[in-house]
């Protein structure tokens, strides 16, 4: 997803040419980095047990569970993840596991 | 069809932002800037301007709200002195590098300690390398016309402009002024429309971000050239100002250099007094004479130098010391503006005087001048960090 | 409307993943539940102090919030929100904008109690128009645990050791929230997540569409700082509320409610046991420690019950 300020940003950016006052002119552009890298375990769903209480979703402190369209929670987004288990624990129905 | 009125240099400030009619300021009481507040509430609370008076509890918030306003899109203003001024000293910095043209007017005033509420310049050259475009005012009416011509300049660069004038001296001092038409005023001032800002619509901004080594160079050297710029912006903006009142400004004044082979170089007030002792001088047959400096930073560097080039000695005036222990501010940026352009022909000392409200009488400035032509003569400089008239 | 979690997670998030707040951080927990709370259709400009929220969301250039966004300094979160809500008030009034906007600081412990405290009580003071969200990891996390006034007694931080002469924090956490009610202003709740989270989600979204200031003390548990597993976030919010640690009230027009009475109080030791920073309490002749710690729960507690009653 090419931003419109990707040549002001960069990093090999000229001082003429950086955004002014290091200022970012869009929002949520930290959606380009891949903090689900950063994980030693990672969380796995078993739909099974998963009972669609959304319990587990705002849990999350990298929102990495998504609600759908239908009202109910998707698969995990391990773009972001970074593997807290937070969600596992909150789980009252133990559909999700931590794995290496 | 110029309004002849007579204000003091705080009233006369007052009376500007009124003219401006800015969105928003927040400010707080200290002395000798206190008035401006002051008089601008009393405007506020009866409808004679519609500007948002926030009364914050210190100066550090005073230009905290001035960032905060001036990021969403709103013109700010603030006025403060002393430790006012070094209190908000942090947030100086940020209004610089967030490329915010806010408009500060500064009521100079020794700081602490002792604790002194009069004039000197320590708290305006405290706060010199913060970023801002500094303009000083030696009367009451230069401090009202370069505060109308502040916005112009700084949202030209996108930097904030300090205007500084002599708490008390011209502050409190009542004064005739010619003051501009209001219409005039709005059409000179114009309307602020930044490219980005919090509050625009369709569009997300973040500001203040956290900048690693990577970048926090590129980003401090694009604001170093917005100094720079400012030169000729403040030449331009000075010079149609000129048109519309027939008082030109531009980044110094020169008093009777054309033939001097004496000089002193001054800032603010005093440079009134030291016209009166130039005269007198000049009455005598002394070929002498005065460079006022109106911009400070950014620093006049060619004007200087070639005011200087064919004088045999001259005197930095300091009102304010860096105890560095050997020379003021304003001593250590002529110096090296001459030595960037190899100008070592005239010769220079330096000055400290009129500390915490220390009297500066013509007969001072005559003593400097005395000395000055004793240098001249002799090619001696002496002792180059002097402090003048303090009992010794 | 009363609270659905589904509809409220349907709204989306107006944070962004890829920030770089630790694993388990209470702090995006927090900022993501009380941005949902606002209208979809409303703007808002956030304002965070330096801290954990401000460095882990705005490292340039990448920003984690989807809304305007300003960072000043450390102490002046609440001053800074107060003049964009100036503006925004003055530039309305001079009809430069049509939009609704809605104005949320942010603050860490350090930046709410101790030397953003003058500035919150200015804004908070004058009443513009804003909420002031502290969320409260009881440390200066983001410099490396170092102790506030928002510290318990006896926790173990960088500057509060527990030692062989002085075991830990001297002083008890201070009541920022009661500090807050005495501003005199519409709306101050005490919050964390529980459950659903249904008692954040409706606190933002009063905290935020109450007319003038308020503010909102959440508990936002530090798996560094605290040491715990991160996993555990959800068992420590709700060992903090069942023990009475961390009442959960509001206070509207200067009247309290507490919102949630356990029927069945716990021992303050059930919540300090699952914490690192209280493991020297539990070191044998330490007893009078967890002793103390317990009259003061059960002193705030019992205070807070009495304020409840007034009407």
């Amino acid at each position: 997803m090419m931003s419109k300020y990707e040549k002001n940003t960069a990093p090999d950016v000229k001082w003429q040419d950086i955004t002014l006052a290091a200022d970012v002119f869009e929002g949520g552009t930290s959606a380009a980095i891949e903090t689900g890298d950063w994980r030693t375990i990672k969380p796995v769903i078993d739909w099974d047990k998963c009972k669609q209480c959304l319990l587990c979703a705002p849990v999350c402190p990298d929102m990495s569970i998504p609600v759908l369209a239908d009202g109910k929670r998707g698969d995990f987004d391990y773009f972001f993840c970074k593997g807290c288990g937070i969600c596992a624990n909150a789980c009252p129905f133990g559909a999700i596991t931590m794995v290496k | 069809m110029a309004i002849r009125e007579r204000l003091s240099g705080n009233e006369a400030i007052a009376f500007a932002m009124k003219q401006i009619n800015p969105d928003v300021m927040g400010a707080f009481p200290i002395t000798p800037s206190t008035e401006i507040p002051q008089y601008f509430a009393a405007y506020v609370d009866n409808g004679q301007v519609d500007t948002e008076f926030i009364a914050v509890e210190s100066e550090h918030s005073a230009m905290s709200t001035c960032i905060g306003a001036q990021a969403a899109g709103a013109r700010a203003v603030s006025a403060t002195s002393s430790c006012g001024l070094c209190y908000m000293t942090e947030m100086l910095y940020i209004a610089a590098s967030d490329r915010l043209p806010i408009t500060l007017a500064v009521s100079c005033r020794a700081l602490s300690g002792p604790i002194n509420i009069n004039n000197d310049h320590s708290d305006a050259m405290g706060v010199r390398d913060a970023g801002w475009i500094m303009l000083f005012a030696e009367t009451n009416q230069e401090a009202y016309d370069n505060f109308l011509q502040a916005m112009r300049i700084g949202e030209a660069v996108n930097l904030p402009v300090m205007i500084c004038q002599d708490g008390f001296i011209t502050s409190h001092a009542i004064e005739n002024i010619d003051l501009v038409e209001d219409d005039k005023v709005k059409e000179f001032v114009g309307e602020w429309h930044p490219e980005h800002y919090l509050l625009k619509k369709g569009e997300s901004m973040s500001m203040g971000a956290y900048a690693t080594p990577v970048y926090y160079m590129e980003t401090k050297r694009n604001q170093a050239q917005a100094m720079i710029d400012a030169k000729d912006v403040i030449k331009k903006v000075g010079a149609e100002f000129g048109k519309m009142t027939g008082r030109s400004y531009g980044l110094i004044e020169k008093y009777m250099m054309d033939d001097a082979e004496e000089a002193i170089i001054i800032i603010g007030s005093s440079a009134g007094t030291a016209k009166e002792a130039i005269n007198e001088l000049r009455a005598q047959g002394k070929k002498v004479g005065m460079i006022k400096i109106r911009s400070f930073h950014p620093f006049p560097t060619e004007e200087i130098v070639d005011a200087l080039k064919n004088v045999k000695a001259f005197a930095t005036m300091d009102k304010d010391d860096s105890f560095n222990g050997h020379c003021g501010p304003m001593h250590a940026e002529v110096s090296a503006a001459l030595m960037a352009a190899r100008e070592f022909g005239p010769l220079g000392i330096n000055y400290i005087y009129g500390l915490g409200g220390r009297d500066v009488k013509v007969e001072s400035i005559e003593k400097v001048f005395a000395e000055l032509e004793k240098i001249a003569a002799t090619g001696e400089l002496g002792e180059t960090y002097r402090y003048l008239e303090v009992r010794e | 409307m009363a609270y659905n979690l589904k509809e409220n997670l349907m709204q989306g998030d107006r944070l962004s993943g890829g920030h770089r707040f630790c694993a388990g951080c209470g702090s995006p927990i927090a900022i993501r539940t009380i941005l949902r709370a606002l209208n979809p259709e409303d703007q808002a400009v956030i304002c965070s102090a330096t801290g954990c929220a401000e460095v882990s969301t705005f490292i340039y250039p990448y920003t984690a919030w989807k809304d305007s966004f300003i960072h000043n300094a450390f102490e002046n979160a609440g001053a800074t929100m107060s003049g964009v809500e100036t503006a925004y008030r003055a530039l309305k009034k001079r009809g430069k904008i049509d939009e609704t906007y809605k104005f949320i600081a942010f603050g860490g412990d350090g930046g709410t109690y101790d030397i953003g405290f003058q500035s919150l009580s200015g804004a908070m003071e004058r009443g513009h128009d804003m909420v002031y969200v502290c969320y409260d990891n009881e440390a200066y996390m983001n410099t490396g645990i170092q102790r506030s006034s928002s510290t318990p007694m006896f926790a173990d931080t960088t500057t509060t050791p527990q030692g062989k002469v002085i075991p830990g924090k001297q002083q008890n956490k201070k009541d920022l929230t009661k500090i807050m009610v005495a501003h005199g202003i519409p709306y101050v709740a005490q919050s964390t997540f529980i459950s659903n989270f249904k008692d954040l989600s409706e606190k933002a979204h009063k905290a935020i569409y109450t007319p003038g200031a308020a503010f909102l003390n959440v508990m936002a548990p530090c798996p560094r700082g605290w040491r715990y597993p991160s996993e555990k976030m959800m068992e420590v919010t709700k060992a903090a509320v069942e023990t009475c640690v961390w009442p959960l009230y509001e206070v509207i027009e200067g009247k309290y409610t507490i919102n949630y009475r356990p029927k069945d109080k716990r021992p303050v030791e059930e919540y300090l046991k699952m914490q690192g920073r209280f493991a020297h309490m539990f070191k044998p002749g330490n007893e009078w420690m967890i002793e103390t710690v317990q009259k003061h729960i059960d002193a705030k507690w019992e205070d807070l019950q009495n304020l409840a009653e007034i009407k």
